[in-house]
């Protein structure tokens, strides 16, 4: 197995199933079924291939594993190169899962270009496999942006009635990030003269170019993770995207900005990371306390779960810019909870949207009684937001809380302040949606969950009890990966004017990082 | 030492096959008139395929030919082999539509043909009098073609617009040249080079010349501000001449543009340097912008194409060979888009009639797929989208500008890409959004269904093999640029003499 380019196996084999689609004729009926056979097929394999990689991962190792190479643009020496650590691993797992769940989430509910559908989300596959796994910038960044073309198609063909302003909005508000960006990709090139990701990791840019460069990447990142205040295309692109749209967005698409931050802007700006992450804190901070506020007067669902992305995408960013093993493990673990709580919770929506048409919250109530499947998934999820210890969600908040709290207690108080107001929102969401007298009429015809719908919940809940009761097998493939970049950041934040360990005096970042 | 040389025709045999075949393409479709017409198109294409192989099959290195007018280097055959290319698919695509409309002539391959081997000659040009005369054997046919379809108003219309213009634009070209001429007494390019390659400002005179002639071969581009005539001639023309003026004049008047700045005044780069980035910047603002109220789809492609010299000056404003290779690699993928484009706006036919408005294009996912999905390709690849083609046009130009330092036109150009990916998702958003209309019918012309579905293939695929294009246009820029200065285009003589056996 060792001599297999897995990686690309796994980064490509979505597209061959797309192609094979692709090539599906017939009438519709038996196009749509055979879509979604190949796509299930592939996805599943894909998923079971990524599995392969963390079976062979070596925990120890804190370089990048999996390594390939091959000559590409030989005049500009930008090669392709793949390779994963322990940071990179899990979010290509998640990926490959997300994948396979909606797949089956999707396969009672999309009628309408189920070929076309299936294709765009096994390429959505392969763009977002490849964007964690590529090793090289330009790589990197044609996964990152491509992601746009299906994900556009995505929102704009299967969305809801605003459908084409959200997609537009979508795409030219993440392009315009993207390209400047791009623009930092070049001038990086231009210095450093290779677009090879490790080598950059250890050129040391100059420090007043590191900030230009860290302000074009922070355009872009910041724009997908979301922050506040570029957070205003996710609620619409949200709402209007389908449900498996939604799924794949949350859980995956948003952590492109997480991941942005910690694999080029703190290994290759460290000096300029060291200089921003005040500012970093302090959006985030603004972004936990007030889109929580705005999550508590939606009467959308959609919209709710979507500003409370932006809410613990904040405590993401926190833990991001935290010098230590804290903070950036649980911003990771965070990133993960969050890819697997928030795609459920907008299964959760997509369920009782897929039998009303309605996302509006007065629209529901007393669903308990006639959906009680229903009401336990989507109760344990709404703990795993609201982060109930034993659930993913309690591990990453508190790991992010404790680790910024060594370095700023006002930054962990505003983050602690969020999931107050989570709970608050979460559990009055569900409240008025599941509990009460079940009065209206045209909800007493409803269903409970059907099989595929379970199917498609069930690891997403064996991994969030997982996640939250045993945690360390989620970090420890990431150990030595983080502690290596710590270690490489750390001397940048102690030397920074304004670096965060001036709020606690003079006391030594690096020795509270033991864990 | 050249006279020698004057005899040797080998390194023109690609422009002496176009010749004979136009020549004999007259006689023929002379015989068989109505007819005719298919049989000289395909004639028309099977010759420049011919030119093209004999292009590639001809010697790399740099050969003088017609007392040193005349240069064949690997440059001149980057180029040509795109204008062959751009010109033969926008033939194959033409035939159906001139049939439909009634215009099927075999005079237009023929006048083609004659465009084409000026096109030739104006890459492989190598003083100023064999630019002139390359220019205008290149540009007669076209006022013609522009007005092919001469019973309506508004092809004759483009043709008298194209004509009016484009004799001013060689009026102030060919000022240019007998300024330049009048101020360092040379034609050859070779000999300017040397007596231009000293140091400190040049005379006054010359650098007027070089404006102008900047300007006039700015026309032919249709880069901003000389670019009025190209909104209305590509929108009155029939579309397959929109199709060939989007492509092959193009091609070679930035071949032409790029050797009279790189080699007779590529020493002296700041002089022309802020012209090229003005209309740089010039054009890629009023490409971002004017498309977005357009509803012609023809018209939208003329201020795109605008957007898209822009992005190739951009290249060019560097003045090094990585932004000749930029530049080169740019105008590579450009045509292939471009012809793909009009062969499937060719396919918008409803009720035997063709139609334009982008609005007539809704919901075509519907009903003709594998027609959108190449369209969608186009338009994500014209947006700069990766990992289609026309994204990496944009890095080699955005790469090329950062490395000369001009990392503010580099940022320029991303913004404005941005504005113009709006018109561009727009098309793809009444494909595949929109509620369908009423169905096109089906194109009876596999030959268009084979250019677009091909352009699409090769725009998406690459990203896979990059490597022939980045490669040939690599070793044409390092054949244009000497590395000893930018000025001297004349080889040893050493190497000529073993070029020519």
């Amino acid at each position: 197995m060792g001599d297999w380019p897995l990686l690309s196996l796994v980064t490509f084999l979505p597209l061959v199933g797309a192609g094979f689609i692709f090539f599906i004729r017939g009438d519709e009926e038996t196009v749509a079924r055979n879509a979604r056979g190949v796509a299930l097929w592939t996805s599943l394999v894909t998923f079971i291939l990524s599995l392969m990689i963390w079976a062979n991962f070596d925990y120890a190792q804190a370089g990048f594993q999996f390594v390939e190479r091959a000559d590409w643009f030989e005049g500009l020496g930008i090669s392709y190169r793949m390779g994963i650590d322990g940071i990179s691993l899990w979010f290509v797992l998640l990926s490959t899962l997300l994948t396979v769940v909606v797949v089956i989430g999707s396969w009672f509910s999309v009628h309408v270009r189920v070929k076309e559908f299936m294709i765009a989300f096994l390429v959505m596959d392969t763009l977002m496999v490849g964007v964690f796994c590529a090793l090289d910038l330009v790589l990197f960044y044609i996964f990152f942006e491509g992601i746009l073309i299906p994900m556009y198609l995505i929102i704009g063909i299967w969305g809801g009635k605003r459908r084409i302003y959200a997609s537009f909005k979508f795409f030219l508000y993440t392009l315009l990030g993207s390209l400047l960006f791009l623009i930092a990709v070049v001038t990086m090139y231009v210095q450093a003269g290779t677009t090879d990701i490790p080598s950059l990791m250890v050129y040391g840019f100059d420090p007043t170019l590191q900030k230009w460069l860290w302000i074009a990447m922070f355009a872009s990142f910041a724009v997908k993770v979301p922050m506040w205040p570029f957070h205003t295309w996710l609620p619409d692109a949200h709402v209007e995207a389908p449900t498996a749209g939604s799924v794949l967005l949350a859980g995956v698409l948003l952590k492109l900005g997480g991941y942005g931050f910690l694999r080029f802007s703190l290994p290759m700006l460290p000096d300029a990371s060291a200089y921003f992450a005040p500012l970093i804190y302090t959006l985030s901070a603004v972004a936990v306390v007030y889109t929580s506020l705005v999550a508590l007067v939606q009467s959308d669902m959609k919209k709710l779960i979507a500003y409370s992305s932006i809410a613990h995408m904040g405590i993401v960013t926190i833990g991001c810019f935290t010098p230590n093993s804290l903070g950036i493990q649980g911003s990771i673990v965070q990133m993960l909870s969050h890819g697997v709580v928030s795609a459920a919770l907008f299964m959760c929506v997509g369920v009782v949207y897929d039998r009303l048409h309605t996302r509006d919250i007065d629209a529901y109530g007393g669903l308990a009684q006639n959906m009680p499947f229903y009401a336990l998934i989507f109760l344990f999820f709404t703990f795993a937001a609201v982060g109930v210890p034993g659930t993913s969600g309690f591990v990453g908040e508190l790991m992010v809380i404790v680790g910024i709290f060594q370095f700023n207690q006002w930054v962990s108080f505003f983050a602690a302040t969020g999931l107050i107001l989570g709970a608050a929102y979460m559990l009055w969401l569900y409240r008025r949606v599941v509990f009460g007298a079940l009065t209206k009429e045209n909800l007493k015809a409803l269903k409970d969950v059907r099989l595929n719908e379970v199917v498609a919940f069930a690891p997403l809940i064996i991994l969030a009890v997982v996640m939250g009761i045993y945690p360390s097998i989620f970090t420890a493939p990431m150990n030595a990966s983080v502690d290596a970049l710590v270690s490489h950041v750390s001397t940048a934040f102690e030397q920074a004017p304004n670096a965060p360990h001036l709020a606690l005096g003079a006391s030594a970042p690096a020795s509270l990082a033991a864990r | 030492m050249t006279d020698g040389l004057a005899l040797n025709l080998t390194p023109l045999l690609p422009e002496i096959v176009l010749f004979l075949a136009a020549l004999a393409l007259l006689v023929v479709g002379a015989f068989k008139d109505k007819e005719g017409a298919r049989i000289v198109t395909v004639l028309a294409v099977i010759s420049l395929i011919l030119a093209a192989l004999l292009t590639l099959a001809l010697s790399r290195t740099t050969v003088l030919a017609m007392g040193g007018h005349f240069v064949e280097d690997g440059f001149a055959a980057f180029f040509k082999m795109l204008i062959f290319l751009g010109a033969a698919g926008s033939l194959i695509v033409a035939n159906g539509y001139m049939r439909d409309a009634g215009i099927e002539r075999f005079e237009y391959p023929v006048l083609a043909l004659f465009s084409t081997l000026g096109m030739s000659m104006m890459v492989s040009a190598n003083s100023l009098l064999a630019l002139y005369m390359a220019l205008e054997l290149t540009s007669l046919p076209l006022y013609v073609m522009a007005a092919f379809n001469r019973d309506t108003v508004r092809s004759s219309e483009a043709g008298l617009k194209y004509f009016i213009l484009g004799a001013l634009a060689s009026g102030m070209l060919l000022y240019g040249c007998s300024l330049v001429y009048g101020f360092n007494g040379s034609l050859m390019f070779g000999e300017l080079g040397r007596a231009l390659s000293v140091d400190g400002r040049l005379p006054v005179g010359t650098v007027v010349g070089i404006v102008f002639i900047l300007a006039g071969l700015a026309f032919k581009l249709g880069a901003v501000p000389f670019h009025m005539w190209t909104p209305d001639v590509y929108e009155g023309s029939p579309t397959p001449v929109s199709t060939f003026f989007a492509s092959a004049p193009k091609i070679a008047a930035m071949g032409l543009l790029i050797r009279v700045l790189m080699q007779p005044f590529g020493h002296h780069v700041v002089e022309w340097q802020q012209v090229v980035i003005l209309i740089s910047v010039l054009s890629m603002l009023l490409g971002a912008f004017a498309a977005i109220g357009q509803t012609n789809i023809k018209r939208l492609m003329a201020y795109s194409s605008i957007g898209h010299i822009g992005y190739a000056f951009v290249g060019l404003s560097a003045g090094t060979e990585k932004g000749v290779v930029a530049v080169l690699v740019y105008m590579a993928i450009y045509v292939v888009m471009t012809v793909g484009t009009f062969a499937c706006i060719l396919k918008m036919r409803r009720d035997g009639r063709y139609i334009e408005t982008i609005a007539d294009l809704a919901g075509l996912s519907a009903s003709r797929p594998m027609m959108a999905a190449c369209f969608a390709i186009f338009m994500f690849s014209l947006a700069g989208i990766p990992p289609l083609a026309g994204f990496f046009g944009k890095l080699y130009v955005f790469m090329a500008a950062v490395d000369a330092g001009y990392l503010w036109l580099a940022l320029f150009g991303a913004l404005t890409s941005v504005v113009g990916a709006y018109y561009y998702l727009r098309i793809v958003k009444i494909i595949y959004f929109d509620d369908p209309a009423a169905a096109f019918d089906n194109t009876p012309h596999p030959a268009l269904n084979a250019v677009s579905v091909i352009a699409a293939a090769l725009i998406l695929f690459f990203i896979v093999v990059p490597g022939p294009v980045t490669r040939a246009a690599g070793s044409a820029a390092a054949s244009l640029v000497t590395p000893a200065s930018g000025a001297a285009n004349v080889p040893a003589p050493a190497s000529r003499v073993t070029a020519l056996r």
